[in-house]
């Protein structure tokens, strides 16, 4: 894949600019017709999922309390990996992007909401609801994609470094929570130079996170372990299961929504003067659906509607589903594609994705099981070889 | 003092110390929530919550008013009667603050106290509260505020004059003191007989000579104005009087007690400011909360964020308590009772209160 501007079969060529805003149209009204019928069930919706949630991370913790005994520990450690994940997606997620402000209450406002996580709310917002929903993928503008630390494009140059890329994307999803403070904080470019590593808001915000750090720190992995007197070891290893477990769901999740195949990507120019219409197009061609049941849905917090949830980020998240068919018949009449498939099929084309790239272009599509040995004899000499090697093998394998 | 006397104050700090810190421990186990999220759960009412109520009885007055009787939280401090509450309540999944009068005796044994609403045309909360409001609904409380009350020298003669839902202070009051004072008129203006709230009790007082009641019903007879209240109470310059109902009435009735020379003698209650001058609006900006948004001229800054999803500092809602005041850091507000208009340079952050305050060219709020 490369960016949607660069390629030969370019999916909206057929699209006028009459269509794109008409498209745009169409969607601002579907939006305002949600905006105005939201209400009493709504609120009661909202309400109801954090009751639950607090009820489950309630139970399921005092479960650990006795978790030496095994039924405990897989019952405790169950309840309170579903507490956290409904906490961080349907709950944290979606509260941070502002879609119950509109409740007026303060106990559940993005403003006032800290969540079970590593970053401190107020700096993913940041980094989140402005720059990557803003500029959802854009190569270069929108660090969602890959992270600052991938290769999600055959326009990124491969070096061999890459060749690790699934290794650390697993690491990456393990402790996926440490990721995105890292990531929130730019700790890359932020730690590369003296100047910006003494920058005082960057010191602010780097302090911000570790105390952040060392809150959730204590609260798993001392004082509920404290609190469980002999099952202190049991309860620690279930905290850290239930993080990892949730830390591994949730970077799924993320994944399908802007990294299985076929998913566009965008040139940095191409943004330049872009209309609402053409805002709407990118996140209709930048998204993937994840389909399931409605407890499917709930879990992913509704990400699972990720194409809808970028349209409008700030609907409540109860209410994609009910949009769904809309928007999906609007992409069918414009002769688009919605990309939508089962969790399982989305995690694999991404993680799919994830090996092409960190290969050398046409690499992986080149090898059959007949050539195996070759290819790995060239991949070898890519990678030990210096650019200039690489370069001409390159050349060949694309000529 | 006697050594048998116990002494609870050196005891205190070391109780209170100690509750910081199991509070502080409490909060380890609960971060990146609070304990008190997790207590909310199981009883929003107890001592040490946010201050709330739970609506227990919606009982109809009039065809479009109620009286609605609240449990306050434990923390719920005594009210003078006469003074009003102000209750958060979500309509349509929204929370709306609104002030109402409190109606009930001091007291109660059922420790409840009660509000009477009446329905306006268009009121989102009162007609909420009057038609659909269910018992077991938990609301938002502030404790009780207001001036309206009776001052502790008790006045010999007093005069209540009441329209509409005006009465309800005044009930509170009646309800209250009645007992103490051998002289009370009260004067109630509503379109008829049948529309005046409390209208049995109020007949009923006078029936048994505790107050001389006058109902006006201004469909029959017009509307109440200061000439036709001085025909109706002729003594009326030898009275204490307090005041509550539309905002023409009570103007009517501050010009003339001044007239009179005796504008100290009036107490009046509003329920809404007075909007006189209106004029263009701008962008207001919200720095902290990451919040822009274009507000006109006649609309309160508050009202104006509030409906953008701002989560703004509120009280009264017409210009009396300061519960809403901001910095404004620059820009231009025009006080809609007065017309005033306030401006800012950069870096002055002069407060301003956002209730009664709409943007008057473009404006930065530090919130």
């Amino acid at each position: 894949m490369t960016v949607l501007q660069k390629k030969s079969d370019n999916p909206i060529a057929h699209l006028s600019e009459a269509d794109i805003e008409s498209i745009g149209l169409e969607l601002d009204a579907l939006r305002q017709g949600v905006m105005d019928s939201r209400g009493d069930a709504d609120a009661a919706y909202i309400r109801r999922v954090i009751d639950v949630q607090r009820k489950l991370e309630l139970g399921s913790r005092a479960v650990l309390l006795f978790s030496k005994f095994p039924p405990a520990w897989v019952l405790g450690t169950v309840g309170l990996s579903v507490a956290k994940i409904l906490e961080n997606m349907e709950i944290g997620h979606n509260i941070l992007h502002g879609q119950w402000d509109w409740m007026r209450d303060p106990k559940i406002h993005s403003t006032t909401w800290e969540w079970d996580m590593a970053s401190p709310s107020e700096q993913w917002k940041h980094s989140h609801n402005i720059l990557h929903h803003t500029y959802t993928n854009v190569i270069g503008k929108d660090n969602d994609l890959g992270y600052g630390i991938m290769r999600v494009d055959e326009d990124q140059k491969w070096v061999p470094l890459y060749l690790l890329q699934p290794v650390w994307n697993f690491v990456n999803a393990c402790f996926f929570e440490y990721g995105i403070a890292a990531y929130d904080l730019e700790l890359g470019k932020n730690l590369a130079t003296k100047e910006r590593r003494a920058d005082p808001s960057f010191r602010a915000a780097g302090k911000a996170v570790l105390k952040k750090i060392r809150k959730q720190m204590t609260k798993d992995y001392v004082v509920h372990p404290l609190l469980s007197g002999p099952s202190f070891l049991p309860t620690l290893a279930a905290n850290f299961t239930a993080n990892v477990v949730r830390n591994l769901w949730s970077h799924s999740v993320i994944m399908c929504g802007h990294f299985p195949e076929g998913v566009e990507t965008f040139e940095k120019k191409s943004i330049d003067g872009e209309t609402r219409g053409e805002w709407y197009l990118r996140q209709m061609l930048g998204s993937a659906n994840i389909s399931g049941s409605k407890a499917m849905h709930i879990m992913t917090g509704n990400l699972s509607h990720q194409v809808e949830h970028h349209l409008f980020p700030d609907l409540p998240s109860n209410r994609y589903s009910e949009i769904a068919p809309k928007v999906q018949d609007l992409f069918d009449r414009y002769g688009l594609r919605y990309h939508s498939a089962s969790l399982p099929r989305q995690v694999g084309s991404a993680w799919h994705k994830v090996l092409r790239l960190s290969l050398p272009n046409g690499w992986l599509a080149q090898t059959t099981p007949a050539n195996v040995p070759a290819q790995v004899a060239k991949l070898y000499k890519m990678t030990t070889g210096g650019p200039k090697v690489r370069r001409q093998l390159q050349q060949q394998a694309a000529a | 003092m006697t050594a048998t006397v116990p002494r609870p104050s050196s005891a205190w700090p070391v109780l209170g110390k100690l509750r910081d810190r199991v509070v502080k421990v409490a909060e380890l186990v609960t971060t990146p929530l609070l304990p008190a999220d997790y207590l909310d759960l199981v009883d929003p009412l107890r001592s040490g919550a946010a201050l709330r109520g739970r609506i227990e009885e919606v009982r109809p007055e009039t065809r479009d008013a109620a009286t609605v009787v609240i449990r306050p939280g434990r923390d719920w401090l005594p009210h003078t009667p006469g003074q009003y509450v102000r209750i958060g309540i979500d309509v349509d999944g929204v929370r709306q603050w609104r002030a109402y009068s409190i109606t009930s005796v001091l007291g109660r044994a059922d420790g409840c106290f009660t509000i009477t609403v009446k329905a306006i045309p268009g009121g989102k909360v009162s007609n909420h509260l009057v038609r659909r409001a269910r018992p077991g609904t938990i609301v938002q409380l502030d404790q009780a505020t207001g001036d309206f009350v009776l001052p502790a020298q008790r006045p010999e003669k007093c005069l209540f004059v009441t329209a509409g839902s005006g009465v309800t202070p005044v009930m509170g009051i009646l309800r209250n003191h009645v007992a103490d004072h051998d002289d009370v008129v009260v004067v109630h203006s509503a379109p008829t007989a049948d529309d005046v709230i409390f209208g049995a009790e109020l007949r009923e007082l006078a029936r048994t000579g505790q107050i001389r009641l006058v109902e006006r019903h201004t469909q029959t007879a017009g509307l109440l104005d200061a000439a036709a209240l001085a025909e109706l109470v002729p003594d009326l310059t030898e009275r204490s009087t307090w005041a509550c109902g539309p905002v023409g009435l009570l103007e009517a009735l501050e010009e003339h007690w001044a007239a009179a020379g005796i504008p100290d003698q009036l107490y009046t209650e509003r329920f809404r400011p007075r909007v006189l001058v209106t004029g263009e609006g701008g962008t207001v900006n919200f720095a902290r909360s990451s919040r822009s948004l274009e507000a006109d001229g006649a609309t309160p800054i508050l009202d104006a964020a509030e409906e953008a999803g701002v989560l703004m500092p509120s009280g009264c809602r017409m210009g009396i308590c300061y519960g809403c005041v901001l910095p404004l850091r620059e820009g231009a507000v025009r006080d809609l009772r007065t017309g005033e208009v306030t401006t800012a340079a950069p870096g002055d952050g002069v407060l301003i209160q956002t209730c009664i305050s709409a943007a008057a060219g473009a404006c930065d709020i530090d919130h």
